[in-house]
């Protein structure tokens, strides 16, 4: 690597003009040229990556958040765990995983998930608890039972936090799931390591900046859902 | 001793309670009974409420007033049974309220809580809507039920339905509460400081507002407060309960003010009490000296002043006496300040009706 940076002996990647032989900082013409058979099906399955890890992060998250409310003592086992999940470096994380379930999606889904599961219980949790006390009490006075409590009074009120863990972790794992290459040839990760390989300019940053989109895409998407369910959010004394 | 305000005898609890049929003014009401209610709390010694007996006539309204660790909220709580009743028993009409399904029960029982407890998600609608949904009331049901019940607490149902509680001040808040503990028509309601978080003039209007209702609707009212001026205004009847959560005095409230039942109860309503009093009758209460020759001039007060007002207004003029005139501004006779003095030196004549009822 450091041969191919002090002399530039570019190869043309498949087929590429000046601009791709003298490695400028972003040829058009390739990355277009490329669009369909390198980026597009990256940036689908980085998309599918993400969307399953969050959503099965978000199942385990939640339901855990859910019997910590009820019982107060599961908070701190479930934050111990996941917490230490969360600071393992992502790369060490794979490298753990692949002995035992191989260079699999499975491997990667797992490494991401367990990234997304401390920010989401936390937040969930959070939301629960913040509830208004004199809401769940005129509650509890009216005769909602305590799962209709559960699902009519503090789910919903807690949904602007929820929405907000959601936000957090899909940026996260759209960020991580460009090292889960490091495992499988998925995602917007597999032409930033073959870029890393040849230090070619263009699909390095092509796929970067995609990975940024897609994150700034899903993050926005997400507001937009909050907002569409929480209309009594916006409400303010008029 | 009380003039009973209910028409109809008092329906069956089941079916009072169970039964969520609804039109404003259909004056369900339930009677309450404490008997030798007490409530422990593990690991104290003393008891939060101490064998409290008490009976609340279908209709009526019920304050429990005393200083702050009185019980006077516990006792509440335990009618619908968000506290549970270690010894005693609660009935509504007869039937304990230990023998029937805790939220069966609340959902028959209105229940108004100081900070309101709106649900800020829900629209005042749905807020309302929130008993009858549970009890399987269809839609439009709901709304048309909804749509009385902001009209009748005083609020726009063209704009106020579909607000969220954001939207609305203090005081509409606690409108809304009232309208929705009442959805159900429940024959009892629970109020716990209802107005306590107001300010006094917008605690004064729904004060008003609340009795003017009851006055239509005629349900049993449990009703907290620390407040004695509330008390006295509010209550039918008043239950002081002293620390400990001793009942230290049942009785109407102008029985309370006229003959204390200890000193307890003396200093808790007030060294002003003869005042108080005052304000709970009005000079249509007294037997007026015959109007004499019309004194130009002279100060004048209608049959519907509280007497507290025309003390005030004679000791305001150097304790020249008052002509009384009636609604039409017809003089019907003069009272003095010795009139006021033997009205109160008067021992407190039992269910004589309270002043605006």
């Amino acid at each position: 690597m450091t041969a191919a940076q002090a002399a530039p002996v570019i190869p043309d990647f498949g087929g590429g003009g000046g601009c791709v032989r003298a490695n400028r900082t972003f040829c058009w013409d390739w990355f277009s040229s490329h669009w369909g058979d390198t980026f597009e099906p990256a940036l689908v399955q980085h998309l599918l990556l993400t969307g399953v890890a969050v959503m099965i992060g978000f199942a385990i998250a939640t339901s855990c958040a859910l019997v910590a409310h009820r019982r107060g003592w599961f908070e701190g086992p479930f934050v111990t765990v996941s917490g230490i999940l969360y600071t393992i470096p992502s790369l060490a994380l794979f490298q753990l995983l692949v002995p035992i379930t191989g260079l699999t999606v499975l491997t990667a889904e797992i490494a991401l998930v367990s990234y997304t599961l401390l920010i989401i219980f936390r937040n969930v949790l959070t939301g629960l608890r913040e509830v208004p006390e004199d809401a769940r009490e005129a509650a509890r006075g009216m005769g909602l039972t305590a799962n209709q409590i559960l699902a009519r009074v503090e789910l919903p009120l807690a949904l602007p936090a929820i929405v907000a863990g959601l936000r957090i972790a899909t940026v996260t794992v759209i960020s991580l799931a460009t090292v889960a290459a490091f495992v499988i040839d998925r995602g917007l990760g597999a032409p930033i390591f073959a870029a890393l390989q040849t230090s070619f300019k263009t699909e390095f940053i092509a796929a970067g900046a995609l990975a940024v989109a897609l994150a700034l895409a899903a993050d926005g998407l997400l507001v937009l859902v909050a907002r569409a369910l929480t209309p009594w959010a916006a409400a303010r004394a008029a | 001793m009380r003039r009973v305000r209910s028409g109809r005898p008092p329906a069956t609890v089941t079916e009072s309670i169970g039964n969520a049929s609804a039109a404003v003014g259909a004056g369900r009401a339930a009677e309450i009974v404490f008997d030798a209610v007490t409530k422990r709390y593990p690991r104290r010694t003393e008891p939060a409420v101490r064998s409290l007996s008490l009976a609340v006539g279908a209709g009526e309204i019920c304050v429990l007033v005393g200083p702050s660790g009185g019980g006077k909220t516990t006792a509440m709580r335990m009618v619908n049974r968000l506290i549970d009743i270690t010894e005693g028993d609660i009935r509504i009409d007869g039937t304990s309220v230990r023998s029937l399904d805790a939220t069966r029960l609340r959902r028959g029982i209105g229940y108004v809580i100081q900070q309101v407890g709106l649900f800020p998600h829900m629209t005042v609608a749905q807020n309302i809507g929130t008993v009858p949904r549970l009890l399987g009331w269809g839609r439009p049901r709901i709304r048309d039920r909804a749509r009385e019940l902001v009209e009748l607490v005083g609020l726009d149902p063209g704009q106020d339905l579909d607000r969220y509680p954001a939207e609305l001040s203090g005081g509409q808040r606690q409108r809304v509460g009232l309208a929705r503990a009442m959805a159900a028509d429940p024959p009892l309601m629970l109020m716990d400081e209802p107005f306590g978080a107001l300010d006094p003039i917008t605690r004064a209007r729904l004060q008003d507002e609340f009795l003017r209702l009851h006055r239509a609707m005629r349900k049993t009212v449990i009703f907290v407060t620390h407040d004695i001026d509330e008390a006295i205004k509010m209550g039918d009847r008043i239950a002081i309960l002293r620390p400990g959560g001793i009942l230290a005095q049942y009785a109407a409230p102008d029985e309370i003010l006229a003959s204390p039942a200890d000193d307890f109860v003396a200093r808790f309503v007030g060294a002003d009490r003869g005042l108080k009093r005052l304000s709970l009758m009005t000079l249509a209460d007294l037997q007026l000296e015959p109007a004499g020759a019309d004194a130009p001039g002279a100060p004048t007060a209608t049959l519907s002043t509280p007497l507290r007002d025309a003390l005030s207004e004679m000791l305001g003029q150097g304790g020249r006496p008052l002509t009384v005139v009636a609604e039409d501004r017809r003089p019907v006779g003069v009272v003095r300040l010795e009139t006021i003095a033997r009205a109160l030196s008067r021992q407190a004549p039992a269910g004589r009706p309270k002043r605006g009822r």
